[in-house]
């Protein structure tokens, strides 16, 4: 079981190689004459205003939230599927009570109007 | 037939033949994703080009401009790698290339033809799901580590619209694993009798338009609107750096073609013509037990399959206009997500009703039947609440009355005064 995963690591262990090849390559063959007009960050040509690194909006992190959740459901789904033909009929109502949880809470965030974008 | 036994042949039974083995593959297919996007590229431009009545690249490389993308890469390739000032350097260099390494890492498992295959992990769509969640993260730190209010912005839509599209897809996919009851890429293969899009249509639907929204194609280019945010995470990026999320994006896409027409199409079987063969009481044809013939006409079966998909995801882009960021968001959390949860509901109870092994037809056409019902359903709630709507808003401006004349009213009554 262990030997499939091998090959996994060992992907991972080289896939770097493939990205950092042509990068390094372009390293060597174009030029590198930086100055500082040239680094300026590039904003259709008018100066930067203040901090990049603003606080951003507070919506986008309520649809991370609402994400994981459902991710996390994912996760506790995908093995009762791989195994569904060994399961009995009380794994059906369980993954329908399951499913249907999640669905109440997708619908009380609904009504509370967090998906609404404002 | 696979390396592995070839080497073992050659060599004998070494410990290393494995490993080399495994370097070999892992080379093979890195290298086929490298190349092959030259050839997408031009695809792609050319394709876009016919839709809209232009004739795309025509120059260099004979008449068809076949080596157009060639001479982009060596252009790419001698130009400056600018870092722009401020820029957090650590994850401003090393977004690029974690992107292409989950992009490439997902085919490790994507079943090309009978023993050509990385690997055939037990958990392989699981794996597929969570090595392509990384892009994700990818995303936001070319976008934070940028120091450049459109990258940032470019990151915060990516974190919006990635995020949210994973559920769908992820709950779309659950349903071939439960008709199939395996994880395993092959095994799902295998299971396909009839055509997982054929027994599970609405989830291959949404299967395509959360990959679509993935990969942030067309019509929900919204990570890197050129017309918004100029090129959004990605705008600092210059030479190779910049190259390597376009060859990211277009590896990512053929890999989501890829993914549906092994999930929904059968891969490298050919379930259709074998269930015309079977009532004919003809054998099936299976690659399989062919041998070298039949890993090559596997790979072609499957090629077919993928750039069929890859044909539609392009045809997508050459004719849709971009959607709006609160568009995005809804259409995913008020349609997709509740449609894909009452599937998984109707499926997993069916599943139990006629479990595999009765009758496929039957199984198969009982499927379909619930899914046409339960897309009716959807089709016609969403038909009255459309309605509902437009007839509010008939009302509301029937109240107001003309709020023109009014104000030219007014005007008129203070210019009196």
């Amino acid at each position: 079981m262990f030997a499939e995963w091998q090959y996994i690591i060992l992907f991972v262990a080289l896939s770097p190689i493939f990205p950092l090849a042509p990068v390094v390559v372009n390293r060597l063959l174009g030029p590198h004459r930086p100055n500082p007009i040239k680094q300026q960050t590039y904003e259709c040509g008018i100066e930067t205003v203040g901090d990049t690194w603003v606080q951003f909006k507070v919506q986008y992190y309520i649809f991370a939230l609402i994400f994981v959740i459902f991710d996390v459901e994912a996760v506790f789904l995908f093995p009762i599927a791989a195994a569904y033909g060994q399961l009995g009929l009380f794994a059906v109502f369980e993954v329908a009570l399951f499913v249907i949880l999640l669905a109440v809470a997708l619908g009380y965030a609904w009504s509370r109007g967090v998906l609404e974008w404002v | 037939m696979n390396l592995n036994d070839l080497l073992y042949q050659i060599f004998g039974n070494q410990p290393w033949v494995d490993l080399v083995a495994n370097v070999i593959s892992i080379f093979a297919i890195s290298t086929f994703c490298l190349l092959v996007v030259i050839f997408l590229i031009w695809l792609e431009r050319k394709v876009i080009a016919r839709i809209q009545d232009r004739i795309g690249p025509n120059r260099v490389g004979g008449r068809y401009g076949l080596l157009q993308t060639v001479a982009d890469v060596l252009k790419l390739l001698t130009k400056e790698q600018i870092t722009p000032s401020g820029a957090d350097y650590l994850i401003y260099n090393i977004a690029p290339i974690l992107t292409v390494m989950a992009a490439l890492l997902v085919w490790a498992v994507m079943p090309f033809a009978p023993g050509l295959i990385g690997v055939d992990l037990n958990v392989g769509m699981f794996f597929i799901l969570a090595v392509s969640s990384v892009s994700v993260v990818t995303v936001l730190l070319a976008g934070w580590g940028s120091n450049n209010k459109y990258a940032l912005l470019g990151g915060f839509r990516a974190v919006a619209q990635l995020v949210s599209y994973e559920v769908p897809m992820i709950l779309a996919v659950l349903i071939p694993i439960i008709l199939a009851r395996t994880m395993s890429t092959v095994g799902i293969i295998e299971a396909q009798t009839v055509p997982f899009i054929f027994m599970a249509p609405i989830a291959a639907v949404i299967f395509l338009i959360s990959a679509l929204a993935e990969t942030g194609r067309t019509p929900f280019d919204l990570l890197e609107a050129d017309s918004e945010i100029v090129a959004g995470f990605h705008i600092e990026y210059s030479g190779m750096k910049f190259g390597m999320f376009f060859l990211a994006e277009f590896i990512g896409t053929l890999f989501m073609s890829g993914l549906f027409a092994v999930v929904f199409l059968g891969g490298w079987n050919v379930p259709i013509i074998n269930l015309i063969l079977s009532f004919f009481s003809v054998a099936p044809i299976n690659f399989t037990e062919m041998g070298v013939l039949g890993t090559v006409l596997g790979l072609l079966v499957f090629f077919f399959k993928m750039f069929l998909i890859y044909m539609v995801f392009i045809w997508i882009r050459g004719t849709w206009p971009r959607v709006r960021v609160d568009q995005i968001l809804n259409f995913n959390w008020k349609l997709l997500v509740p449609i894909i949860l009452i599937m998984i509901l109707v499926v997993s109870v069916l599943d139990k009703v006629i479990p595999p092994g009765t009758n496929e037809l039957v199984r198969a056409s009982l499927h379909f039947a619930s899914n046409i019902l339960i897309a009716f359903i959807a089709l016609e709630v969403l038909r009255r609440s459309g309605r509902r709507r437009r007839m509010l808003e008939e009302e509301s401006e029937a109240e107001l009355g003309e709020p023109e004349p009014a104000a030219h009213d007014l005007a008129e009554a203070v210019h009196a005064h």
